[in-house]
Parts: C-alpha cells; sequence; structure tokens
C-alpha cells in the first residue's frame, strides 16, 4: 500500500464493509423512531425522518411485557454467571494449585468434554430438566449453563502463570491456601475473571435455544424468545417501528458494554480464540 | 485426610454438573437413538435397532435441512474467511482510524442475532406497503422485483449466506487481525532487503505465518456452519420447515419440541448423524492441514 | 534465637525416572546456627543449599531428622505457623499490591490474640519502611521500582512480623555489580540493627566471605565447613572448600612428602618435620608466592598482568593441576624473567597440604 491510490482503495473497501456492518443498526434506530402511519406510507423507505416519535416505544413497553422479558434476563444472566464464576474459579485452582491423586486424568477427562458439541446433549437434558418439573423456571434455565469446561481450563492456564514463588511468599507469610487464592490469585487473574464474566453475560444475554426449549410461559422469556413472540405474534399487523424500538432496546445493554468494556472484550475473545 | 479431601471438594460442583448436564446425556442420546418407537409420555419403547436413523435419513424435510446445512457450509465458511482475511490486510496497512475500524467490524458479535435478524427480514421482505429497501434497490438497476424472505429458494439462501457471515465476521477478522499483528515485522524488514515483490511477501511469508490461525477459522467455521440455526430462527420464523430453510440442528429441535415434537428418538438419531458428518469433516481438515499448514 | 539442626536429611525422587536412587539434597546435617548471627550457607549450584534454607523455613519437609527453633521443635510445623520471614530470590513482589499493602500483607494473617489493629499495623510497616529506607515509596506498584528498591521491600514484608528467623534466597544475584556492594553493607546493617538470626543463600564466596559471621560450605548435599569467613579462608578442612573460598583460586600442585620435606617435582618446597611419606596435593594461596632468584620452585614464564596496587604473575608447571599459575606480587618488586623462567619460595602460612586421595586437610 505504498502508492496514494492503493491506500485510497484500502479505505474505501474498508469503510464499505464498515457501512455494511453499520447500516443494520442505523435502520433499526431510524425506523423505531418513524410513526406507525409514516412508515407504512413509504413504499420506497427514507433514509431519514423529519418527525422523529417515541411512540414505538412506549408501545414495545406497553403492548408486550418487554419489560417482563428484559428482568428475566437480567435475572437469568446475573445468577448463570456468578453460579458458574464461583464453579469454575474453584475448579481452576483445584487443577491450578492443589495437588492430588488423579488430577491429570480428572484434568484430560475435562478437556475431552470440550469437543462434545451442545447439540448433542440437549435433547437428555431437556429430557431431564422436564422430568424434573423445571419447565419454565429459573432453575431449569440456569442449572445446565453453570460450567464451562472451556473458561475451567483458560483461568486454570491463567492461575498457573502466577509465580510459584508467590505461594510459598504467601505461605511464609502465613496465608492458608483459600487466603492465597482470595487475597492474591483472584486479584492478579482480575483480567482474565472480568473477560470470563464478560463473555458469559453476552452469551446469557443472547440464548435463544435453551430458553426456547425449556419455556413455553411467557412469564419466563428471555429477551431473545420475547423478539421472537414479538416477531410472530406481536403488535398485532405488522408493527415494524414498534418491532424495531424492542430490538433496539435490547440490543442497547450490550452494545453499551462493548463500547465501555471494548479492548477487554476483543482481547478475551482473541485469546479465547487462540488456546480453543 | 483434610489435605487429600480439599481439591475434590473444589472440583464436586463442576464434576456434579458436568456428570449430569454432558457425561449422562452423552450415553443417554445414544441410547435414545436406538430405541425404537419410544413413547415420550409413557417412556415405554417396543425395540432396539436402526429404525430411528433409517427413518430420520428417509425423511423428507430432514433431507431438506441436509441439503441446507450443506449449502451454507460450502459457502459462508470460504467466503467468510477469505473475506476477513482481506479486511484484516487492509486493516493492518492502516493506522488511521484503525482502531475504529475494529471497533465497528466488531460490533456483530455481541449483537443479539435474534434481534439483528429480525431487521434483516425488514431490508429484504416483501410487504404489502413496500417491496423492501434491497429488492427496491435492485430494481433501481433495473433487476426484478424479489422477496427474499417468502421468494425462490436461491434469494432465500442468499439472504441466509449473507447473514451468517455477516455474523461470523467479528470473530474472523479480530482473530486474523491478531494473527497478522503477530508476524515479527523483522521478516518484513528482510524480505524487503530482498526485494521481494508484495505478493509473494503475501503467499512466502504472511500466509504461511499465519496459517494456523486461518485453518484453525476453517475448522471452527465448518463445525459453526454445521450447527446453523438462530441465525435462521431469526430470518424466516420458527417454522423452518414450512419455510423449506430447515438445518438439521433445527430438524433436531422440530423433533423434540414444537407443533412436530416428541421424538427424542429422531431427534437423538439425528444430532449423533450431525455429529458423525462434523467429526468426519474436522478429521478430514487436520488431515489436510497437516500437509500445508506451518507451525512454528 | 539458635536454630539446631538435628540429622537433618532430604530425599528427592530422581528427575530422571529410570534411576531408582534417589537424590539427596540434604545430607545429615547435624550442626547449630548460634543466636543473632549472620549465616551464609554457601557452595556450586545444586549443593542442596536451598533446599536446606527450604527447610528451616518449612517449605519443605525433611526425610529424616529434626529442627529447632531455640527449644522448640519446629520439624512438623507448617510454614504457615512456624514464623519465618523469607525473601526470595525474585522477591516473589505481589504485583497487584503498592509496597505499602505488599508489606503490611503478612499481618493481615494475623489471627486472634496476635490480630494487630489498624494503627499498628500502620505503625509496623511504617518501621520495616523506615528500616530498610523505602517510605517514600510506600504508593508504588513493585513493577514501578528498581531491583535494589524490590528488594528493600521484600526484606521489610520479611521482617514486618518481627520473625524469629529471617531466611535470604540469593538476596544479591539480581543486582548489578555496584548495587551489590551497596546492599551488602545495607544487610549487615540491617541484621545488626534488629539482631534477628539471619540465614542466606549464596554461590558466591565472596558475597558470603564479606557479610557472614558463620559460614557454612555445602557440597553435593554434604556440610564440608562451618566457621568463621578468616577460618574457613585460613584453615580449608579439605581440598573443596580451598579451591571454593578466595579469588584468583588457589594454586594446587601434585606433590609429595619425603623424609619431612614437601616436594613438588624436584624442588623440596617446605619442612614437614615427623610427617609420614605420602603423596599429597600442595595448595598455594596466590599471595603466598616470594618471588626469589635462588627460589626453588621453578615455573615457566607466561605473562605479567598489572593490576595497579599488585602485580599477578601467570605461569606453568609440569606438576600443577589446571591450566596457569597465578601468584600475587606487590607491584614494587621487580623481577627479571629474560630466561624465561620464574622462581619462587613459599610462605609457609599460605600453603595448605591435602591427602592425595581423601581430599582430606593434612596438618603439619
Amino acid at each position: 500500500m505504498k502508492t496514494k491510490a492503493g491506500r485510497i482503495v484500502n479505505y474505501i473497501l474498508l469503510s464499505l464493509w464498515g457501512l455494511i456492518v453499520l447500516f443494520p443498526f442505523y435502520w433499526m434506530i431510524l425506523t423505531s423512531v418513524k410513526g406507525y402511519g409514516a412508515y407504512n406510507s413509504e413504499y420506497v423507505p427514507k433514509f431519514f425522518t423529519l418527525s422523529p416519535t417515541m411512540e414505538n416505544y412506549i408501545t414495545a413497553f406497553t403492548a408486550v411485557p418487554l419489560a417482563k422479558y428484559f428482568l428475566n434476563t437480567f435475572i437469568f444472566t446475573v445468577i448463570t454467571t456468578l453460579l458458574m464464576m464461583v464453579v469454575v474459579i474453584l475448579s481452576a485452582f483445584a487443577f491450578a494449585r492443589l495437588s492430588f491423586k488423579g488430577k491429570d486424568l480428572v484434568f484430560s477427562l475435562f478437556l475431552s468434554l470440550m469437543m462434545i458439541p451442545n447439540e448433542l446433549v440437549i435433547i437428555t437434558n431437556f429430557v431431564t430438566i422436564t422430568d424434573l418439573n423445571l419447565r419454565n423456571t429459573f432453575m431449569g434455565l440456569v442449572l445446565p449453563s453453570v460450567t464451562s469446561v472451556f473458561y475451567i481450563y483458560l483461568l486454570k492456564e491463567n492461575f498457573e502463570q502466577i509465580p510459584e514463588n508467590l505461594y510459598k511468599a504467601a505461605k511464609v507469610d502465613g496465608t492458608s491456601d483459600f487466603g492465597y487464592l482470595i487475597k492474591v490469585m483472584l486479584p492478579i487473574s482480575k483480567p482474565t475473571i472480568v473477560t470470563i464474566t464478560i463473555l458469559k453475560v453476552i452469551e446469557c444475554w443472547n440464548s435463544y435455544v435453551w430458553p426456547r426449549l425449556i419455556t413455553d410461559d411467557q412469564n419466563y422469556f428471555l429477551v431473545s424468545n420475547g423478539i421472537q413472540e414479538i416477531r410472530e405474534n406481536g403488535f398485532g399487523r405488522e408493527n415494524v417501528p414498534a418491532m424495531m424500538a424492542a430490538v433496539v432496546v435490547i440490543s442497547v445493554p450490550l452494545v453499551v458494554i462493548f463500547l465501555i468494556f471494548r479492548h477487554k472484550i476483543m482481547d478475551g475473545v482473541a485469546r479465547g480464540g487462540t488456546k480453543g | 485426610m483434610k489435605k487429600s479431601i480439599t481439591p475434590w471438594l473444589c472440583l464436586l460442583p463442576a464434576i456434579a454438573f458436568l456428570g449430569v448436564f454432558m457425561v449422562y446425556p452423552l450415553v443417554d442420546v445414544v441410547v435414545y437413538s436406538f430405541e425404537e418407537g419410544y413413547n415420550f409420555a409413557s417412556g415405554s419403547f417396543w425395540g432396539t435397532g436402526f429404525y430411528n436413523f433409517s427413518y430420520v435419513l428417509h425423511d423428507p424435510f430432514f433431507i431438506q435441512a441436509l441439503k441446507n446445512t450443506f449449502i451454507i457450509v460450502i459457502i459462508t465458511v470460504p467466503l467468510s474467511t477469505g473475506i476477513a482475511l482481506l479486511i484484516s490486510l487492509g486493516l493492518s496497512n492502516i493506522k488511521a482510524l484503525r482502531d475504529l475500524f475494529q471497533t465497528v467490524y466488531f460490533l456483530p458479535y455481541v449483537t443479539n442475532t435474534l434481534a439483528v435478524g429480525l431487521v434483516f427480514m425488514i431490508l429484504f421482505k416483501k410487504t404489502a406497503y413496500s417491496d423492501g429497501l434491497v429488492s427496491l434497490l435492485i430494481q433501481l438497476f433495473g433487476g426484478p422485483s424479489v422477496d427474499f424472505i417468502d421468494g425462490p429458494y436461491w434469494a432465500k439462501m442468499f439472504v441466509m449466506c449473507f447473514y451468517t457471515i455477516w455474523v461470523v465476521m467479528p470473530f474472523k477478522i479480530l482473530i486474523l487481525t491478531s494473527a497478522l499483528a503477530s508476524v515479527d515485522p523483522v521478516y518484513y524488514k528482510a524480505a524487503q532487503v530482498d526485494a521481494t515483490p508484495k505478493w509473494r511477501v503475501f503467499f512466502k511469508i504472511t500466509l504461511p505465518m499465519i496459517s494456523p490461525m486461518v485453518f484453525y477459522l476453517v475448522i471452527t467455521g465448518f463445525i459453526g456452519a454445521f450447527k446453523a440455526y438462530s441465525d435462521e430462527v431469526a430470518l424466516f420464523g420458527t417454522n423452518l420447515n414450512a419455510a423449506g430453510m430447515n438445518t438439521i440442528v433445527g430438524y433436531v429441535y422440530d423433533m423434540l419440541y414444537g407443533n412436530s415434537g416428541g421424538y427424542p428418538s429422531y431427534a437423538s438419531a439425528a444430532a449423533l448423524i450431525l455429529f458423525a458428518i462434523v467429526f468426519t469433516i474436522t478429521t478430514i481438515n487436520l488431515m489436510v492441514s497437516r500437509k500445508t499448514v506451518y507451525y512454528q | 534465637m539458635k536454630i539446631v539442626l538435628k540429622h537433618l536429611t532430604k530425599r528427592f525422587p530422581n528427575r530422571n525416572k529410570k534411576i531408582k536412587e534417589d537424590v539427596i539434597a540434604v545430607n545429615d546435617f547435624d550442626f547449630t546456627i548460634p543466636d543473632g548471627k549472620f549465616i551464609g550457607l554457601l557452595g556450586p549450584s545444586g549443593c542442596g543449599k536451598s533446599t536446606a534454607l527450604n527447610l528451616i523455613c518449612g517449605l519443605e519437609k525433611p526425610t529424616e531428622g529434626q529442627i529447632f527453633f531455640g527449644d522448640t521443635d519446629v520439624t512438623n510445623v507448617a510454614v504457615e505457623e512456624r514464623g519465618v520471614g523469607l525473601v526470595f530470590q525474585n522477591y516473589a513482589l505481589y504485583p497487584h499490591l503498592t509496597v505499602y499493602e505488599n508489606i503490611k500483607f503478612p499481618l493481615g494473617n494475623l489471627r486472634g490474640e496476635n490480630k494487630l489493629t489498624k494503627e499498628e499495623m500502620d505503625k509496623r510497616v511504617r518501621e520495616a519502611a523506615k528500616l530498610v529506607q523505602i517510605d517514600g515509596l510506600l504508593e508504588r506498584r513493585p513493577n514501578e521500582m528498581s531491583g535494589g528498591q524490590q528488594q528493600r521491600v521484600a526484606i521489610a514484608r520479611a521482617l514486618v512480623k518481627n520473625p524469629k528467623v529471617l531466611l535470604l534466597d540469593e538476596p544479591l544475584s539480581n543486582l548489578d555489580a555496584r548495587l551489590r556492594l551497596q546492599t551488602r553493607e545495607e544487610l549487615k546493617r540491617i541484621q545488626l540493627e534488629t539482631g534477628i538470626t539471619t540465614v542466606f543463600v549464596t554461590h558466591d564466596q565472596e558475597e558470603a566471605m564479606s557479610i557472614s559471621d558463620v559460614i557454612v560450605v555445602m557440597k553435593d548435599g554434604v556440610l564440608q565447613q562451618m566457621g568463621e569467613p578468616q577460618e574457613i579462608y585460613d584453615e580449608p578442612a579439605n581440598l573443596f572448600v580451598a579451591c571454593f573460598l578466595g579469588t584468583p583460586q588457589i594454586n594446587v600442585f601434585d606433590g609429595r612428602i619425603e623424609n619431612g620435606k614437601v616436594y613438588i617435582g624436584d624442588a623440596a618446597v617446605l619442612d614437614a618435620p615427623g610427617k609420614e611419606d605420602m603423596e599429597v596435593s600442595v595448595a598455594i594461596r596466590p599471595e603466598g608466592f616470594i618471588l626469589d632468584k635462588e627460589g626453588a620452585l621453578e615455573c615457566d614464564f607466561v605473562n605479567r598482568e598489572v593490576m595497579g596496587r599488585d602485580t599477578s604473575f601467570v605461569a606453568t608447571h609440569p606438576a600443577f593441576n589446571g591450566v596457569n599459575i597465578r601468584a600475587i606480587i606487590p607491584s614494587e618488586e621487580n623481577y627479571d624473567v629474560s630466561d624465561g623462567k620464574v622462581r619462587f619460595t613459599l610462605k609457609p602460612g599460605k600453603v595448605r597440604l591435602f591427602d592425595k586421595t581423601t581430599t582430606e586437610r593434612v596438618k603439619l
């Protein structure tokens, strides 16, 4: 890209892809502020609007229980992420710091589970949860996704990079194993823990398949199921602007999190990608 | 005694959850797939054998799903990897605005695919009020009016692949950009000293250096594309069979639950067939890579 | 607090799994480290000195034997309970904590009656920081400090809980030469001020000699000699100790005792009245040579290295064990080497004899 022309072509092509990525976002926001009547009267949709309105957002929250979906997703995300962090941290700690018979064997068994596709086990899990009468409960939603072998692996690797001498130093200073975990390992591994947390939050927020199988009561719908419900039955006849308002509302929290933590998230995904 | 029990207490939650929701189901799915005539309500079955597999393989909906899945895989994996490589190369050649571009490109990764799928549907769908933005654009250049969502098969497949690529690009661009950034610039300097032409630098230095990552993306790309499902739901709704756009995973879920559901045996058989396909393709990939990928 | 080691032994399984025999890192240590002294554990790398330190501190459990702090048997007391301070070779500072928090860390682990109030902790931290002269850097993080400063923090962290024993693992090896000299004096000062029994491990004999009250020389897990630095230098118990201490190294010749005289080749270099005839190694300190035209020990002259205060005569001799003999001579002395030869007489106090087969000292 030494020549000026080459550089310009490069920027144009990059911008083109940027446009393709951003356009759907622009369109959803634009459509969400168009009036119902105005939208339906545009045979050729306009690329801007001179009379933005918030009425679609009001419709989105009143005509369908969007707030309820939101709350459900929030509860689901918080519980799942917290439980998973506890499970993952304890396991990674055991693998990285404690020594016990059969550690290598158990760890390789864990690793081999990473290759099992979710689709294969979801059938039985569906039956299990149904048999336990946990359909349409948060328990049923949360339980199958509180363990991640991949995150255990990621955190264990991270824990093992902490120099052995720090452990010895802490021992000399009179710290117990768990004290060491809480006072030294966790603070040092904070970047990885934050990354895992964010990735899990994204995963929870966007999860669709399992909640769809396990909930048919609207009171337990997550946003993904909610949006599907809205698409198929909501807002009466084809109220596209209201639909888009709902889509904007659902997308905003993650986009905000992403913009705040973007370097952390991108680093985390890149690292996860390299190690996965 | 105290020492030896602590590690197991730490591992207990993970082992319990994995046992109940990973290991047991794994055994169970195989059992299901061989139980013929399994009745969900009574839990009874009348025989064991390969009937479930045979049923699934003769089911026209499954054949359609299989066909759709393969088309999606064959189109999206090479295309998305190639475009991602081009974009990453473009990114690695600029300084100004690079961070901005990277941030924008990553945006689809964090958005709810169901939600954004709805936007794509709006853009491509023909309704009583409008032909849809994309169709109008095509007409502007003298093309015919096409309904990409309820129209001909090729049109639906086009949207499908387009959306799939849109969704998988962020991850691929990110991985390739960091792979490119990790190539030691000293090699480029050395090549420059030897007056190596640009294309040769790319094929002889850059590509071999990042080939493990490219290969990683191809493998995960294949696996991911074979499991395509929620993107399809986002565009065409939950009744994928009616739209003729079902995928293997979609077929599994439909067999399990929903209007045509209640057949965990058929679902298990289909899931195992999917697993066998993915496993075979991945093995082939690994064999090919051994000959072509350069590892440091 | 004196430290008593009783028949202390540590075996490890061999890393090479094919070899069944254990590696003995510490072999039957049986001595007492006196109270309030600065002890140097000296030996070449891999001699088991770090293992010995780890045994005292409690990071390793001995295979056999016992350790006492004063009169208390601490052999089975866990490292957390043992109340020792340890400074690691690479300092092992907690990277996520500030200097202040690093030093405070051990105090936060005190429980029950030993628990300190915030004010007490603060006071102790500041005292320790002051002792090692880093009281101006308390808000920094380890990665914002130089190696020397980091080490001071590590020492302060080790001292803040008033340990019974202070242990230092190669305390100077990560510092540059200039800083090493300065830190040496600093360590000595801190030890004198606190009066705490301090054990440090080093492979550098000069370092050990310059700050230790007592040196313990080890080789292959076996104690070679224990004593004050000058005593060990002057009266080495065996050839290994003689060679390990002193720079330039002691010069070792093959020799023999015959008819009450010590011979190197044909030259009778020393009287050995009343000694039986035997094969010996004759070890001569570099400063033990005197230039003498009539001297008995005739060597082939190689080179003269001027060092200012002294001159080093480099020479060879057929009976010499090694490449070059080094003799250190005051610069003002002149010697004509035009015939390619240099002749010496020896200072008897700088010559030590060792049994050829056992390498043990043969006293005259």
